[in-house]
């Protein structure tokens, strides 16, 4: 037995004219946790779709734990649990029966569905509202059951489409904190994302999308090793002032990104960089040097931000 | 068409009602009260009064009762065609969650119709023991009426269903509730024999599922002469549940294996 769950081969999905997902290649193996990073419209949802064999893959090969999607959908669907990026729980019942509900269409028996509801709801930290209506739960607590209703047949893997979008920083650090334990538990993690500090907080290894395609893959830090440099500086000019200048930084850095609001030097030695900044006398209103991130291996592979 | 699954979709939609059901009881029990009361009792002193004897020796609440248990059934069941089919498409996205889970298409829309035909057979059978009890309608054939009621019903439900999957805006169910089920309930034959109409009108009322529905438990209640032969009501209703119910497949796939 193979430790490969997912391998894609040239897999496309088309919504009449629109190319959604055009031709994109990769594998994801037992035990990792795997990542589509990517902007919005980038094709994660239409990918992560076609996994969870709820929609028809329009080209290429697909083999899911095993299974074609297009062939044995319930089957998949029967292994491996979804975290949808919108939340599609039952607003009108509670929080345990909305687990119970969940767990009778897995056709599992109610003691089954009692046991894991406990579990469950513990994992995430929900044990004291289980009795509570779900239209009272605030958005981090609905996320934190959507994921436990998820788990409720005990999935091989477990897809997650933007896990944390829309939640407040807080709830977002609860979140990870939790999927962070699934991972530990050896659940095969596969989720979008297009924050950048989630990708690298969760993943091990993901892939870039854009438009359709994948830009490039690997684990965060051999990204980061390959497409950016270590260290960035940041500058921050008057509206209107940067645009002038951006030709005089181009000897400061091995690399120079000019943005709508910002101008980003890559280079190994940030002292010589800030030097000479200081030394031409450019004065910008804000200066700050930080670690490169995935959002600048975005930048570099697709010449936009992840977030526009 | 019953698999497991399907099962476990009506036992989904009987829970979520055990939530929700305070909502329903207006529209599917106290308005046909009223309309019983008001139309049957109030209006029926005035008719029996000039018609010494009734109509063929029914008195007119029967008449009333006996047509509103299948077109008050009816009106049920275009409303379970309605919110109850358009929220998990645009906003609580819950087929979107079923469909992650074994669950198939075919299942979410059998389920749908099978809990609508359970959900008919306690709104006909609370109408009839309420007209029982009012004394409205006789106690050892009411029973009888309420499989046309809710045959009528679900193949309605099935209609108004494909209708609103295909419309897909909100806007589209007051238009459908003003512009068909209202009319189809005033002139369905519940509340005056449809012969009272214009003959051009008359082949009309034919057409609507709930008139069939109407003559059919009267027919069955009080053993009133139905205006067309009892068998081609039965195949009418099943023709359009058939249909009705094949359009809503057809669409619920159109509209979310994409």
């Amino acid at each position: 037995m193979s430790d490969t769950l997912i391998s894609a081969s040239n897999l496309q999905k088309r919504f009449g004219d629109f190319e959604a997902v055009a031709g994109i290649d990769f594998e994801v193996r037992q035990g990792e946790s795997f990542g589509f990073l990517g902007p919005n419209g980038a094709g994660k949802t239409s990918t992560m779709r076609m996994i969870g064999a709820v929609s028809p893959r329009s080209g290429g090969d697909l083999s899911v734990l095993g299974l074609d999607p297009g062939e044995s959908g319930a089957e998949l669907r029967a292994r491996i649990g979804v975290v949808p990026q919108r939340d599609n729980l039952d607003d009108e019942l509670t929080v345990s029966e909305n687990l119970y509900v969940y767990g009778r269409y897995f056709d599992l028996k109610r003691p089954t569905i009692e046991a894991r509801t406990k579990e469950l709801l513990e994992f995430a930290q929900l044990s004291d509202r289980a009795d509570a209506q779900v239209e009272t739960l605030s958005g981090g607590m609905k996320r934190r059951l959507t994921i436990a209703r998820a788990l409720i047949n005990e999935p091989e893997m477990l897809l997650l489409d933007e896990p944390t979008t829309g939640l407040d920083p807080q709830a977002r650090h609860v979140l990870w904190d939790r999927l962070y334990r699934l991972k530990q538990r050896g659940v095969t993690l596969i989720l979008t994302t297009h924050y950048m500090d989630e990708a690298e907080q969760l993943c091990d290894r993901l892939v870039v999308m854009d438009k359709g395609v994948i830009a490039a893959e690997g684990a965060p830090h051999q990204l980061i090793a390959k497409y950016a440099s270590r260290e960035v500086v940041e500058l921050r000019f008057p509206v209107g002032v940067e645009a002038d200048l951006s030709a005089e930084f181009g000897h400061m850095a091995e690399r120079v990104e000019a943005l709508p609001d910002r101008i980003l030097l890559y280079t190994d030695d940030t002292d010589r960089s800030i030097s000479m900044v200081e030394d031409h006398h450019l004065e910008p209103e804000t200066m700050l040097v930080r670690r490169s991130s995935l959002e600048d291996v975005f930048l570099r592979l697709t010449g936009r931000s992840l977030i526009d | 068409m019953a698999t497991p699954l399907t099962l476990r979709i009506v036992e989904y939609r009987a829970r979520y009602f055990r939530r929700t059901w305070r909502g329903t009881v207006v529209s599917s029990f106290i308005n046909p009260l009223l309309y019983l009361l008001s139309l049957g009792i109030g209006l029926g002193k005035l008719v029996d009064a000039n018609l010494p004897g009734g109509v063929d020796g029914i008195t007119f609440v029967a008449f009333v009762a006996s047509g509103l248990l299948a077109a008050a059934t009816m009106q049920s069941g275009a409303g379970e065609g309605m919110y109850p089919v358009l929220v998990p498409f645009k906003w609580s996205f819950t087929y979107e969650g079923q469909l992650a889970t074994p669950l198939s298409i075919a299942s979410i829309v059998n389920g749908h119709f099978i809990w609508i035909a359970v959900r008919l057979t306690m709104v006909a059978a609370a109408f009839t023991i309420v007209s029982v009890i009012l004394g409205a309608l006789p106690a050892d054939t009411a029973w009888l009426g309420i499989f046309p009621a809710v045959l009528s019903g679900v193949a309605f439900s099935t209609v108004i269903t494909a209708a609103v999957v295909k419309a897909f805006v909100p806007q589209a169910l007051a238009g459908i509730q003003r512009f068909v089920v209202i009319p189809m309930f005033l002139f369905s034959g519940a509340f005056f024999p449809v012969d009272q109409l214009p003959g051009w009108v008359q082949p009309v009322t034919r057409v609507i599922p709930m008139w069939h529905g109407v003559e059919l438990s009267r027919w069955l209640i009080l053993g009133l002469e139905p205006g067309v032969a009892p068998w081609v009501s039965f195949a009418y209703l099943t023709a359009v549940l058939i249909a009705g119910w094949g359009a809503t497949m057809y669409l619920y796939r159109w509209r979310l294996w994409q």
